[in-house]
This record gives structure tokens, C-alpha cells and sequence, in this order.
């Protein structure tokens, strides 16, 4: 049943990323370059996804998730600085490439050696995080 | 009328289902980079088979629709140094931040989540400042 659902999720993720036009590369640099030609398109993305998930927000007050389990505990209030560090990098290699995760993999199979390559990348980054993730707790100063 | 702003919001519309169904059918949030990055580095313990699942979704679906619909054009640079580390930024930082375009910003915002807000605000202002430089002043992408 977990499954199941996770393939369905991840299936309609994919198809989402695919007709909005959002594992086109030049889509979402057209969104972030406020000097060039400005394209709108993310915007209309990122609102379309956000109805649908304010409304499943609002049905897990009560209940239980259908495959059994939690729902998540409400979100953590602080900002440290893993979040802006990490932000920050995140967002410098999705202007470079274009792409962030979800894209990567939905656009795999029709991105040729281009996307293969940034997805790599991202594996790599993503297994060598942790020692850096945990270096950028531990440095923090007694405040 | 420009038709691919219906197309993105009728995209963003299926995004957002697929946030749902994760959400009220398994109880999780739909984060890409928490889901592929737990399979990475291994934090994701007995959820495995469950993230490989979704994976498996996002990349067969996408692929099985080219059948029918066409290939369509990504415009991935061909500069394989800027895609290797876009992609190293890419992964290392969303890992440290715990959270990409998906958690933080479309799980995050629409729960009026402040940390998923705050991230959003700086990895959109990186991105930004980032095309400016790299595309108005250097020119490589």
C-alpha cells in the first residue's frame, strides 16, 4: 500500500514537472533572471502546487494517514544557519544548471548527457553533505 | 492568453495532487531532495523501498509519457564543467538545508511553514544573483 501510493505520488510528481514546463532548463533560468527576459511560468507552477497541498494540510488536523503511520509534527520555528547556508548554495547551482531534484529525475530519460551529468553531481553532493552538515553544527558558538 | 502559463498551472495542479496523495496516504512530506538524498546517504532506515518506489515513479512516468507526447526540450547546458558543480551545489546544499523546491517550497509554504519560507526567500535570491553574474556579466550560462 506504501508503495503503491509512492509510486503514484512520485508518478504524478514527474508528469506535473513535465507539462508545467519545469525540466526545461531555460524555464526556470527565464524565471530567476529578472534582467533578462523574464519568464512568469514558475510562478503559476509553484501556486498551482500550493492549492492542492493547502487543502491536504488542512485534512491532516484529524485522522490518520490512509497507509497507516503520523502525520508530521508541525514545522521546527528556528532559522539557523544550515538552513540559509544551505539555501543559498542550493539556489547558486539551480540558477548555474537550471535544475533541482525533482526536475533531474523526471527529466533523466530525455535530458541526454547534460542531465545525466548534473544528476551524478547532485548523488555526489548529496553523499558528502552530512560530515559538512554536521561541521555547521558544531562550529556554531554558544549564544 | 499565453498557453504555457495554463500548461504551468495545470502542471502545478498535478504537483500538488502528488504532494497530497504522499501526505494523507503515507503521512510524509514530498521533499525530492529528502526522499533521493535519504537513499544516498542512507539516513532514510526502514523507509528505503518506500523512496525507491517514488523515485522509480518520478523517472518511469516522465519517460512512459515521451511515448505518447513527444520529447521536450531541456536546454541543459552543454558546459560540463557548470553542470558538475551545479550539481555538487545542488546536492550539498539542499541536503544541508534539509529541503529543496518541493519540501520547502511548495510542502513548506502552503503550511505557512516560516523555515520553508525563509528558505525559499534565500535560494531564490542565490539563484537570481547567481544568473546576473554568471549570464549578464560572465556569460557561461
Amino acid at each position: 500500500m506504501r508503495n503503491l501510493l509512492a509510486v503514484v505520488a512520485g508518478s504524478l510528481f514527474g508528469i506535473g514537472l513535465m507539462i508545467s514546463g519545469m525540466t526545461d532548463t531555460s524555464r526556470v533560468q527565464g524565471w530567476l533572471d529578472l534582467f533578462g527576459q523574464w519568464d512568469p511560468t514558475l510562478a503559476f507552477v509553484m501556486g498551482g502546487a500550493i492549492l492542492p497541498m493547502m487543502v491536504a494540510w488542512r485534512l491532516t488536523r484529524r485522522g490518520r494517514p490512509l497507509a497507516g503511520g503520523t502525520f508530521p509534527p508541525p514545522p521546527l520555528p528556528e532559522i539557523d544557519r544550515k538552513l540559509v547556508i544551505g539555501s543559498v548554495l542550493f539556489g547558486a547551482g539551480w540558477g548555474l544548471g537550471g535544475l533541482c531534484p525533482g526536475p533531474a529525475v523526471a527529466s533523466l530519460s530525455y535530458g541526454g548527457v547534460g542531465g545525466l551529468t548534473f544528476l551524478v553531481a547532485m548523488l555526489v553532493g548529496m553523499w558528502v553533505a552530512p560530515p559538512l552538515r554536521s561541521r555547521l553544527d558544531s562550529a556554531v558558538p554558544a549564544e | 492568453m499565453q498557453p504555457e502559463w495554463i500548461m504551468g498551472l495545470i502542471g502545478g495542479l498535478v504537483i500538488g495532487v502528488a504532494g497530497a496523495v504522499y501526505l494523507l496516504g503515507n503521512g510524509r512530506i514530498m521533499g525530492a531532495s529528502g526522499i533521493i538524498g535519504g537513499l544516498v546517504d542512507g539516513s532514510g532506515r526502514g523507509g528505503n523501498t518506500e523512496r525507491a518506489a517514488f523515485v522509480a515513479g518520478l523517472f518511469g512516468a516522465p519517460l512512459i509519457a515521451t511515448l505518447f507526447i513527444g520529447t521536450p526540450d531541456t536546454h541543459v547546458s552543454t558546459n560540463l564543467a557548470v553542470l558538475v558543480a551545479a550539481g555538487l551545489l545542488v546536492g550539498i546544499g539542499t541536503r544541508i538545508a534539509n529541503g529543496c523546491t518541493s519540501g520547502h517550497g511548495v510542502c513548506g509554504i502552503s503550511r505557512l511553514s516560516f523555515r520553508g519560507m525563509i528558505a525559499t526567500v534565500f535560494y531564490i535570491l542565490a539563484g537570481g544573483l547567481v544568473m546576473v553574474l554568471f549570464r549578464h556579466v560572465l556569460g557561461v550560462v
